[in-house]
């Protein structure tokens, strides 16, 4: 990412859309929608103060919802460009509030609430699509009870537990004792409220409020007063007592330990993508070897119809992943997921070696989940004027593998089709190649044009 | 950060500290370059975080201040110091003086140094005339620079000349090789030497030197960039399942026999998946037979509708969106699938096979005429040769190793030479095209640019009276960047600029003190450490 953003001969464009392309290969015309981000990049430092000092707190899309932001935020904390972005859903002077705390934090003089967006003219001699992919949303499968079971999280969900710089630092918490965590904070924030105001209470009657409350309770007091402070210590008792048993609870939560990973969620499905996805089945193998290097008693159970490890040294990998860090490998589809006790998640599946079906508790199910197109390439192919395949993903043909049908126009990764990071990589160079290559015809046209 | 600050003062020959919360930012490198021009500075320690982030940025901004870029030194009390230390902030704070006090010792003793630059002749070499050359060549000759293409056989085509239809789509391999050939014969740019062998490579990226034997002689060419696409081979298991080429074959037989036309009296297929691979012998999975056999299965199956075809298998590698769909079609069409247990293998004997479906439970007796073997591809037997000809690794499998499996998988960690194709790893028709280009693009880095530039913080032979000759160095350098050379005053080691990493290997081995790193010699370091003990 470095790279791109220092490399002099790129001119990055982030936060920004494409909306017309006109001409043809060797001369494009494109028109580019850069979004206001209220921030003047080549001002803003990167120094975060404004995110620290806003007050808004937003649910985090980065961290698959499993942490929260602010208002204005960096997509993620090594982002490049290093600049922040204000939401416009979000932010309370952009909806008409009063705010700006962010304005007056920055010392950079960077923040812009008039900013505008500001529409490009590009002239290019060819284009090269490499818009990704979106992840299945796996509450369409409504056995797995992904949204109801709070241990039952996708791969990317994974990916941000097991990162160092996720919303739980690389520790594989489960969501459900995250969630009896944040419940703590909230009640305790609540009981450092109650406690002052008791203390005010405290301070002017010149007694404790339990002593003064036993008192209370045998009709020793009837006036408003009193009965304000009995009020407010009963309120009190009523935060300490769930506080104190979901503490107790608290002690005993532990990282997930016993694994379970589902392949092929929402791939080689009749019902909605019958195709392979062909990374998920490496990327639970590295997962669950992360999360066994990290928690060395941890089990994975990989449930899949074929697992395949079909690029270089995979093979060897998945092998490594069996015999080491305690992964096994069944070979069924799992039919349904239920709850179990202690929030763990109920595997059902059918185990087609032994044909059993079988159920079996684990601590936390991780859903491989397809690699579908990009939400908004049936548009963007409309707008440009290249062809999609039968499941939305960039045409191409098997001997021209990253031409669209548009020629100057060209593809590579996701985009094309679900691929990992290897073969990405070198579509890159393949596409980046076919790109120069019409760059390079087009100037040749030119100087002949001009001989 | 304050007690940094007032203890960086106290060091000797530093006139000027200053302190800034984000030196990488605009305002943080005008600072740097401020303080060169207005405290007539003659060396700057910026004390932060890794060079691998900012150091050629910290750099360029000394260099335009007008102080030579490499009188500059960076102190990592990031990553080395506060990262790792972060419980322990008065220990961090001890340990971030001890990083500075050693990094201004080392800055004082820096000296200017230029970059080095070297011109790169706009020819490529591409090594093996298959999908994948033909592709690397065609593209670099399109961009405008002038290619050698060495094939070893009497033709063009490689592999391609053997297959029969091309997956998914059943397109004609022929028609499709013969136009690349047509193509590459044509293009003025492209040189083609059939029949040729790559003799001998000296020299290093953008002045390479080769010798190619040819029908007609040895020819000399001086190369710019080397693609190495010489594919791979395919396994016959000649003492397995009963091969015996006719009855029990390869799939690259059964291609054989498609194109001539089947012979109609056959009944019944059996396909037998990962004969040869996914054992001990062979760790890995050859990707593309599952794909192979499958598209072999339905060409049967199409012309012999008649014939019943089994594949046996243990995983169907029917990776992705095209696979998979052939992988239904193929169902459809009538291809049938049998699951089995690498520990109880099938047994192929005069009748048929016998195989114990994994799945079911039970033993089954298949009949067969025909009987295919889905083998893997091997590296080439002469693939060792040619990592010693370029200089460049190959993995445990034989197949070439290339720089970083998953971020620069086209390259090879050596400058100058790419990789594409089979002899990577195993790869299909629409893969390989893809590589092809790939690995083109990664060649046309050097070309493009006319020249490489190169760090000057390489070994550098800084006493030669010292030096033996004894060439330890030169077999344990990663880059091939050293060669000993007859000079007046005997064997001696020349260090290649271009090639050389700077990584200090050759430095730390030599027992004579011959060779050292610019930037990192034994007095800049003896002075770090003088400077950590005395403090």
């Amino acid at each position: 990412m470095l790279d791109v953003g220092r490399h002099p001969n790129i001119d990055l464009l982030t936060y920004s859309e494409v909306e017309k392309v006109e001409g043809k290969a060797g001369a494009f015309r494109v028109t580019v929608r850069k979004k206001a981000r209220y921030v003047e990049a080549d001002k803003c430092t990167g120094c975060g103060a404004c995110s620290e000092t806003c007050p808004t707190i937003v649910p985090d899309a980065y961290e698959e919802g499993l942490g929260t932001r602010k208002a204005i935020y960096p997509l993620f904390a090594q982002g490049i460009p290093s600049t922040r972005t204000i939401d416009p859903d979000y932010c309370r002077q952009l909806n008409g509030k009063k705010c700006g705390i962010c304005a007056k934090t920055c010392q950079a003089d960077a923040i812009n609430f008039d900013q505008k967006d500001q529409m490009l003219d590009l002239e290019v001699a060819s284009i090269i699509v490499a818009v990704g992919y979106d992840v299945f949303d796996p509450s369409r499968i409504p056995e797995y009870r992904y949204q109801e079971l709070p241990n039952v999280v996708t791969a990317i969900q994974f990916e941000r537990l097991l990162s160092a710089s996720g919303p739980t630092g690389g520790h594989v918490d489960r969501p459900s004792d995250l969630a009896v965590e944040a419940d703590i904070k909230e009640l305790e924030k609540k009981e450092k409220k109650s406690a002052k105001a008791l203390a005010r209470f405290e301070e002017k009657h010149g007694e404790a409020s339990e002593p003064f409350y036993n008192k209370f309770k045998t009709g020793a007091y009837d006036d408003e007063d009193h009965k304000k402070w009995a009020e407010k210590y009963e309120a009190h008792l009523a935060i300490l007592e769930p506080l104190e048993e979901m503490k107790k609870r608290a002690e005993s939560f532990a990282p997930a330990r016993k694994l379970a990973f589902i392949q092929c969620v929402g791939s080689r499905d009749f019902r909605f993508y019958p195709f392979c996805s062909g990374y998920c089945c490496m990327h639970s193998i590295k997962e669950a070897i992360i999360a066994n290097e990290h928690e060395p008693e941890t089990t994975s159970t990989i449930f899949g119809m074929d697992i395949r490890a079909v690029g270089k040294g995979f093979e060897e990998y998945k092998i490594r992943g069996g015999n080491k860090s305690g992964i096994t490998y069944v070979r069924g589809r799992v039919a349904e997921i239920t709850a179990g006790p202690n929030h763990n998640p109920v595997v059902i599946y059918e185990d087609t070696k032994e044909r059993k079906v079988k159920a079996e508790e684990f601590e936390m199910v991780i859903l491989a989940t397809a690699c579908a197109p990009s939400n908004g390439i049936i548009d963007l192919s409309s707008l440009i004027g290249f062809e999609l395949d039968d499941y939305h993903f960039v045409k191409t043909s098997p001997l021209s593998p990253v031409d669209t049908t548009v020629p100057g126009i060209f593809v590579c990764g996701c985009a094309e089709s679900p691929m990992d990071v290897p073969e990405s990589v070198a579509q890159a160079s393949s596409a980046a190649e076919r790109a120069a290559e019409t760059a390079f015809q087009e100037d040749r046209e030119k100087e002949k044009a001009v001989a | 950060m304050e007690a940094l600050e007032e203890f960086a003062k106290t060091l000797p020959k530093v006139t000027f500290v200053q302190r800034n919360l984000y030196t990488c930012s605009e305002t943080g490198i005008n600072e740097i370059k401020k303080g060169i021009e207005e405290q007539h500075l003659n060396r700057v320690v910026v004390a932060s975080c890794t060079p691998r982030t900012h150091e050629p940025l910290f750099r360029s901004s000394c260099a335009e201040a007008g102080m030579n870029p490499y009188l500059f030194e960076m102190a990592n009390i990031r990553d080395q110091c506060s990262w790792v230390h972060m419980q322990q902030k008065e220990a961090g704070t001890e340990k971030a003086k001890d990083l500075i006090r050693m990094g201004v010792a080392k800055a004082a003793l820096l000296e200017p140094k230029e970059p080095i630059m070297s011109d790169v002749c706009p020819r490529g070499l591409v090594m093996g005339g298959g999908i994948a050359g033909m592709g690397a060549a065609l593209s670099l000759a399109n961009r405008g620079y002038e290619v050698v293409l060495v094939e070893r056989q009497e033709k063009l085509g490689g592999m391609l000349n053997r297959l029969h239809k091309l997956g998914p789509g059943m397109a004609s391999a022929e028609a499709f090789v013969l136009e690349k050939i047509r193509a590459v014969n044509n293009h003025p740019k492209i040189t083609v030497f059939t029949k040729a062998d790559i003799q001998r490579v000296e020299g290093f990226i953008g002045k390479y030197k080769v010798d190619i034997e040819t029908e007609t002689g040895v020819k000399n060419v001086d190369i710019g960039v080397i693609v190495v696409a010489t594919g791979a081979t395919l396994y016959v298991p000649t003492d397995r399942y009963g091969y015996d080429g006719k009855r029990v074959i390869t799939q690259l037989e059964m291609e054989d026999l498609l194109k001539k036309g089947l012979d109609p009296g056959i009944k019944n297929v059996v396909m037998i998946q990962c004969v040869g691979s996914r054992n001990e012998e062979r760790p890995y999975c050859s990707r593309i037979c599952c794909q192979t056999a499958v598209k072999n299965a339905m060409l049967i199956r199409g012309a012999l509708p008649a014939a019943q075809v089994s594949i046996l298998y243990r995983d169907m590698q029917m990776y992705g969106v095209e696979n998979e769909e052939m992988f239904r079609d193929s169902k459809a069409k009538g291809v049938r699938y049998i699951n089995y247990d690498p520990a109880s293998p099938p047994e192929v004997g005069p009748e048929g096979v016998k195989v114990h479906h994994a799945l079911l439970g039970r033993d089954m007796d298949l009949p067969a005429d025909l009987i295919v073997l889905s083998t893997p591809l091997v590296s080439n037997e002469d693939a060792h040769e040619t990592s010693q000809l370029l200089r460049v690794p190959v993995d445990d499998n034989g197949f070439f190793l290339e720089a970083h499996v998953k971020l620069r998988p086209l390259d090879f960690a050596t400058d100058g030479v790419f990789l594409c194709g089979s002899a990577r790893f195993p790869a299909n028709v629409r893969e390989t095209v893809a590589q092809g280009l790939g690995a083109a693009s990664r060649a046309s880095i050097p070309l493009s640019q006319g020249s490489v530039v190169v760090e000057p913080v390489i070994s550098v032979l800084a006493n030669e009276d010292a030096c033996r000759g004894c060439g330890l160095c030169v077999a344990l350098c990663p880059y091939g960047a050293l060669e000993i050379q007859d000079t007046e005053k005997g064997r001696k080691v020349h260090v290649i600029d271009v090639a050389c990493k700077g990584c200090g290997v050759c430095a730390a081995t030599c027992y004579q003190h011959a060779l050292t790193i610019n930037s990192f010699t034994d007095e800049q370091l003896t002075a770090e450490l003088d400077a950590y003990l005395g403090g």
